[in-house]
């Protein structure tokens, strides 16, 4: 692997708290409907953190909140020990749909964040980096082609490392494959599962799926909706790297059966 | 073979595995070529004409008949050809049209970005303009005459007026088609205000944009003869008047149908470039572009 793509994105230890959110409250204003309600989370360096609950539980607002799409109503948002006050380019993100740009080629695509940074010139030198991470994708020789003739999954892969091109600090990934088929979706976890480790990033995932929420993470945050608060955070303590064979084991499923009863009883009030 | 035959029920001889085989059915129209069928309503269209003229179910003075409307044909592309005062009115019109196009585009274009990108130009400007479409628009042809004389520039006035509407909808619908996604996701590149209108928005917006300028282009021919019919001037449209009082019905049929090149020409041009702009759009290639 090549030492200037897996070279780590802070200096910072594995385990140092990096995004930390306390007492985050989101209030929409016209209709007073309370999206989330004190909201205490701290991601450590290189852990990896899912959010799950049922939909209107606030999940997209926790995101964007986090991202700095939009502001919180009350409570503080710090990553790397500055709050967050607008987009920041220490954070990568990903949506359930690649959101490639047509008229634009793989390689041109991932280049983008670099081409709004630093302008055309830049997006050229960061041709060479945009390559290297098309490799670990799985993706060489797809450079030039068209988002038009690529799959859902390898579309995906391209999308992967458009957010990775400028080295963020945390991953926040929001539902990234919950279009695909399962088959790819359970290669493509693995797949994140990777690079998340390879590149020490911090990662929170936003999913509906629980099993995939248990194969992944370090953490689940287990969302209650109406207003939207934390349930618990359950602790996973499978053992590290995962694989896909762990989920026929049954500590796998006791976690998943825990984790469908705290949704269960979420929706009851 | 033998394995398909055994699970077929009644596999004894050779014509039951012939059963197993569907038989897809062409539609009879699937199989004839484009220009045939074409050929075929046009020789309908050229018949059924042919036959109402000669059966004297029309005068003569309002429908001439097929054949003589194509010896007048000839007449006209001779002059044309030749370069006899006909082409003199041909390029007059031609250049309103184009000049018509070129302003409409500038016009519509500015006020689509204006409508679609700020809430101000959203507000206040886009009920003005969709009020403004909502007139008949050849009603202001009288006015452009007075302001603008009985040259070729109150002709070029009527038709960019008429082409700046479809092209300022079209722009602004264009700049709302980005999916919230693409919208975010530029937010979180830290992209500017103009970056996301040029390297997101826009080309995003391209095929609506192009849809403006493909009704623009009708409409821009229909702005310069209409100018031409009631400001007067050199052109074209002039010629069909003229021979249209004459009682000359197979000049106005030929005139017409030249006159209908130049009207092609401005579209195909729009379909080339958007062929080349918009490579990427997959209905790009369908029906309505020819």
């Amino acid at each position: 692997m090549n030492a200037e793509v897996t070279h780590e994105f802070s200096g910072a230890p594995l385990g140092t708290p990096v995004y930390e959110l306390t007492h985050v409250s989101k209030t929409y204003a016209r209709n007073l409907v309370v999206a989330l309600e004190d909201i205490n989370l701290t991601l450590r360096k290189g852990s990896f953190t899912s959010v799950i609950g049922s939909s209107g539980c606030g999940k997209s607002t926790l995101l964007k909140i986090m991202a700095g799409l939009i502001p919180p109503t009350k409570g503080r948002v710090i990553l790397q020990g500055k709050p967050v006050t607008g987009t920041r380019r220490d954070i990568g993100m990903m949506f359930q749909q690649a959101t490639l740009f047509p008229w634009k080629t793989a390689v041109e695509n991932i280049v983008l964040p670099i081409e709004i940074r630093d302008g055309k010139a830049a997006a050229k030198q960061a041709m060479a980096k945009a390559h290297q991470l098309l490799d670990i994708v799985g993706l060489n020789g797809f450079e030039n082609v068209y988002p038009n003739e690529l799959s859902g999954g390898m579309a995906q892969r391209a999308s992967i490392c458009r957010m990775l091109i400028t080295e963020p600090a945390v991953l926040l990934l929001d539902e990234p494959f919950s279009a695909l088929d399962e088959l790819s979706r359970d290669m493509m976890n693995m797949e994140l599962q990777r690079i998340c480790r390879e590149q020490e990033a911090t990662a929170f995932l936003v999913t509906h799926s629980i099993q995939e929420a248990v194969i992944l993470s370090n953490e689940i945050v287990v969302l209650k909706p109406r207003p939207g608060r934390i349930a618990e955070i359950v602790e996973v303590d499978l053992p590290r790297p995962r694989t896909l064979d762990m989920m026929t084991t049954p500590k796998f499923g006791a976690i998943v059966d825990y984790i469908r009863s705290l949704l269960d009883k979420g929706e009851e009030m | 073979m033998s394995q398909v035959q055994d699970y077929s029920p009644s596999a004894k001889d050779a014509g039951t595995a012939e059963d197993t085989v569907w038989e897809q059915k062409v539609h009879f129209i699937d199989s004839v070529p484009r220009w045939i069928a074409m050929t075929f309503v046009f020789v309908v269209f050229v018949g059924t004409w042919q036959i109402v003229t000669s059966l004297g179910l029309v005068s003569p003075i309002i429908l001439p008949t097929p054949m003589e409307t194509l010896r007048d044909m000839i007449f006209v592309g001779q002059n044309l050809l030749t370069g006899g005062y006909m082409l003199g009115a041909l390029w007059i019109t031609f250049k309103e049209v184009v000049y018509g196009f070129a302003l409409a585009i500038a016009i519509g274009f500015s006020l689509g970005v204006l409508v679609g990108e700020t809430a101000f130009g959203e507000k206040a400007v886009m009920p003005y303009l969709v009020a403004i479409d909502t007139m008949p628009k050849v009603a202001f042809a009288p006015l452009f005459v007075a302001w603008l004389g009985f040259g070729i520039e109150s002709k070029v006035a009527l038709a960019a007026f008429i082409a700046t509407f479809p092209i300022v909808v079209g722009t602004a619908a264009g700049l709302h088609a980005a999916d919230e996604n693409a919208r975010m996701l530029f937010k979180t590149m830290g992209a500017s205000r103009m970056q996301t209108l040029i390297k997101m928005k826009l080309p995003t917006g391209l095929p609506q944009i192009f849809t403006g300028l493909k009704i623009g282009a009708v409409g821009v021919m229909a702005g310069a003869i209409t100018g031409e019919f009631l400001g007067g001037g050199k052109g074209f449209g002039e010629l069909i008047r003229v021979a249209a009082s004459q009682l000359n019905t197979p000049r106005v049929f030929s005139l017409i149908l030249y006159l209908s090149l130049v009207g092609l020409a401005v579209f195909a041009s729009v379909v080339w470039t958007q062929r080349k702009l918009v490579f990427w759009h997959k209905e790009q290639v369908g029906r309505d572009d020819f």
